[in-house]
């Protein structure tokens, strides 16, 4: 599904975020990306998503080499991928339900079946009620399920969350990961990184962890 | 194709949206567009007009040659002939004129008003060479001859209006140009505050996984629709501006005993005029879109 090899990125400043990172995630596969703030997790998930591009090595999600990706090629490389950002990105100028929406609209998606996708999506993380509630209103968990929401409703093979229970109390974050789950189980992909080893240790996955830009063995 | 076509149906209701969210900045926006093209097409509906009028005199090459009341017709009249220059030639005579002028528009009160016949015997001469020059040149010639009041070349006037006419589309084409510049600027300037008040949804979109095109389409359509209300305005300003001039023009043909008035533009040349106007406002979002969406 996806692999890295010998892959490093150095930032414009001359910072370097990965060195020689190298593993490949099975389909099917649910592992832990782990490390201290700055040991380069961020910008290893941004190079999935062709958000960034590898200075060097490769990165080959479903069988294309993402580093050499056309600009014109990343949008439909990114519908394939559900992706949860650090900071959630939603829009707080629409509804719930249109921010699920969205990636629908890119995809065209004929209008009934993306009404139905939306309140599915929804409904899997418990919202299905708050739909016309501004994301502003929800609390800090509520707002990362909707995050999950907008990220899993192309139904990707492939989920990919940045810190998704980072500021959560322990029963939101136990809430949140017991959603991935729920997605493992119906054979999605995860790459979840999270800083919270509690979590890690509950849950017995596979952990890749990341220290100063390198994979510890 | 379903697809593709509903989402340019979807990309231009999202443009609507934004435009009736906004509806006094839109309002104003139209009106600053619509303002800009009244005034070349105002213009140009006038020069149209003065076109019209010039045309129903004649650009013939022909010279009117008045006699004195004490000249020998048949003798000039031979002369005239023999010249090789002339084309043609017809005599008026004095109250052949006055009833010609009577018919004439305009001038029939002033003509029964008169006690007695003011006019000459005249011929009306038409060369065989058009061009001004040797026109001046037979008028020169034909003026020494005993018994000549007058000779007028009559084409000179029609041809000085012509050549008034030339100058003045030179101006509005100047004047179009100008503010054709003026309106893609206005139209770049919406969009680019437009994509800056959207850099977010821009943004979460592009990281989505939305094409270029699906993010820009809106904002063509945008521009679009932005030059249409425009054009559209600018017709209404246009023909509320001639039916006002239209006003004092009524009267003063009145006077002259005409019904002359200043017509509209046509109808392939209105919707030229709101073609031209959206097709600026698109070019405004295309330079504004590959500017600030990157």
């Amino acid at each position: 599904m996806i692999s890295f090899s010998a892959v490093s990125k150095r930032y414009a400043g001359g910072q370097e975020a990965l060195r020689g990172v190298t593993f490949a995630l099975e389909a099917g596969e649910f592992a832990f990306l782990t490390g201290h703030s700055g040991a380069g997790k961020s910008t290893l998930l941004k190079l999935i998503p062709a958000i960034e591009r590898p200075t060097s090595g490769s990165v080959i999600v479903n069988g294309q080499n993402v580093g050499a990706l056309k600009r014109s090629a990343v949008p439909y490389l990114r519908r394939n991928l559900g992706l949860v950002f650090q900071d959630q990105k939603l829009l707080y100028d629409r509804s719930i339900y249109d921010n699920v929406m969205l990636p629908l609209s890119f995809s065209g998606q004929p209008p009934r079946e993306a009404a139905r996708r939306a309140r599915a999506a929804l409904d899997k993380v418990g919202l299905l009620a708050r739909e016309r509630a501004n994301p502003i209103q929800l609390s800090g968990g509520e707002q990362q399920r909707l995050a999950i929401a907008r990220a899993v409703v192309n139904r990707p093979a492939m989920l990919v969350a940045d810190e998704p229970t980072a500021n959560l109390d322990a029963e939101s974050a136990g809430r949140i990961i017991d959603i991935f789950v729920s997605f493992h189980q119906v054979g999605v992909t995860l790459l979840i990184a999270t800083h919270d080893q509690a979590l890690i240790g509950r849950y017995g996955k596979r952990v890749l962890r990341l220290v100063e830009g390198k994979l510890a063995p | 194709m379903i697809a593709w076509l509903r989402q340019h149906r979807e990309a231009l209701a999202r443009a609507m949206g934004k435009l009736l969210a906004q509806r006094s900045a839109s309002l104003l926006n139209a009106l600053v567009i619509g303002v800009a093209l009244s005034l070349p097409a105002g213009g140009y509906a006038l020069l149209a007009n003065l076109q019209q009028v010039a045309q129903r005199f004649t650009l013939e090459p022909q010279l009117s040659v008045f006699l004195k009341p004490e000249a020998r017709r048949a003798e000039l009249e031979g002369r005239l002939r023999a010249d090789a220059r002339v084309a043609q030639l017809r005599f008026v005579s004095r109250d052949d004129a006055l009833k010609e002028l009577r018919q004439s528009e305009g001038l029939a009160e002033v003509v029964a008003a008169l006690e007695r016949n003011p006019l000459p015997d005249a011929f009306v001469l038409r060369a065989r060479d058009g061009r001004p020059a040797a026109l001046e040149a037979l008028a020169a010639d034909v003026r020494t001859m005993t018994g000549i009041a007058q000779v007028q070349v009559d084409s000179a006037w029609a041809q000085r209006l012509g050549a008034l006419a030339r100058i003045g589309r030179l101006a509005l084409a100047a004047l179009a140009v100008l503010l054709a510049t003026g309106l893609v600027a206005v139209t770049f300037n919406t969009i680019r505050l437009q994509i800056l008040t959207q850099r977010d949804e821009i943004e979460v979109s592009q990281l989505l996984g939305a094409t270029d095109a699906f993010i820009r389409r809106p904002f063509f359509y945008l521009g679009l629709l932005q030059g249409l209300a425009g054009g559209a305005l600018g017709l209404a300003i246009l023909w509320a501006g001639l039916a006002l001039l239209n006003h004092g023009v009524r009267d003063l043909a009145q006077a002259y005993g005409s019904s002359f008035q200043l017509a509209f533009l046509s109808a392939p040349e209105s919707l030229g005029v709101v073609a031209f106007s959206a097709l600026l406002g698109w070019m405004g979002a295309l330079l504004s879109v590959s500017k600030y969406l990157r």
